[in-house]
């Protein structure tokens, strides 16, 4: 078995509303330091173990997980030992 | 002239869809759910606007590998009419039928009220019932409205005349406000506000139902032969 950690977030260039409205909220609570906030979403996939496992989670993202018009994506395939 | 609305699990428009069609335009329509796979014999397909699917992940992502959309495709591929408002608008840019993507509302508020649009374009299939650049006010309800596309993908919009309608304030934040586009081919449009929730005075607005009648118009021209 693996656990596949997926990190879905907006582009550099593409403007983050959510982003922005957290750093306001941070900068109203007096952290000033905080120069940019920006929000993504976080998957955890379990995945049975396939051949060109890398390659299928890659298709995943971009057909589905991440909209790569404005979202970068990507993932870290951790091995899931039994106990 | 036969239109079928698409129904997906989460769709809140259809009613509204269907009965600008029916009652509005009157003119044939049904409803097709999304495990349907084919559209033969419709002459235009409807996109309605709600949350396919609950909106999960993103807004028309899942909706957007929905059994019946191969068959939306094929008819946009074929030349045939196909309108895609708000959710439907997102569905249509993630199946790739429409260039760009979209984000929430820049203010990061659902707004809900009728706006101001300047019709863009009205030598399209959907606008042809417009003046050009007639000012004309049409509901919105969205949280997710905010169009993005590269500086690059505007101006091949902008230099193919792609974008129809355009807000006349700033409502979402949508890159140079965009409203509503089309594909390059033009038979293709997907557009945030509801033109069919505003197509009978008695509720207070028709200034959707050229749309329609645009749609219906450009139909009978190609279709129709005078006997």
């Amino acid at each position: 078995m693996y656990k596949v950690k997926v990190y879905v977030t907006l582009r550099e260039s593409v403007l983050d509303p959510q982003g922005g409205a957290v750093k306001s909220a941070l900068h109203a609570m007096d952290y000033q330091e905080v120069t940019d906030v920006r929000i993504g979403k976080y998957m955890e996939l379990q995945l049975e173990s396939t051949e060109k496992l890398e390659e299928r989670v890659k298709e995943m993202c971009e057909k589905l997980l991440a909209n790569t018009v404005i979202e970068d994506y990507r993932f870290e395939v951790e091995e899931v030992v039994p106990s | 002239m036969k239109f079928a609305v698409i129904v997906f699990p989460g769709s809140n428009c259809d009613a509204d869809m269907y009965h600008a069609i029916k009652d509005g335009l009157g003119e044939e329509v049904e409803y097709v759910f999304h495990t349907e796979t084919s559209l033969d014999g419709f002459d235009a397909v409807l996109l309605p606007g709600g949350f396919s699917h609950g909106d999960y992940l993103r807004s028309g992502a899942i909706a957007r590998f929905a059994p019946i959309m191969p068959a939306v495709i094929q008819a946009a591929e074929a030349g045939k009419p196909v309108l895609g408002v708000c959710n439907g608008f997102q569905v249509l840019l993630e199946a790739g039928l429409l260039p760009g993507a979209m984000k929430r509302n820049i203010d990061l508020k659902f707004v809900c009220r009728t706006v101001e649009l300047v019709v863009e374009n009205n030598k399209t299939m959907f606008s042809s019932g417009y003046e050009q650049g007639q000012t004309i006010r049409i509901p919105v309800a969205h949280g997710e409205g905010n169009y993005e596309c590269d500086d690059e993908t505007l101006a091949n919009l902008r230099a193919n005349k792609q974008i129809v309608f355009r807000y006349n304030e700033h409502v979402n934040g949508s890159k140079g406000d965009i409203a509503g586009i089309t594909n390059e081919r033009g038979n293709v449009l997907g557009m945030m506000p509801h033109p069919e929730r505003a197509t009978e005075t008695l509720l207070g607005n028709d200034q959707g139902l050229a749309v329609f009648t645009s749609i219906l118009r450009n139909w009978r021209e190609s279709h129709v032969t005078a006997s």
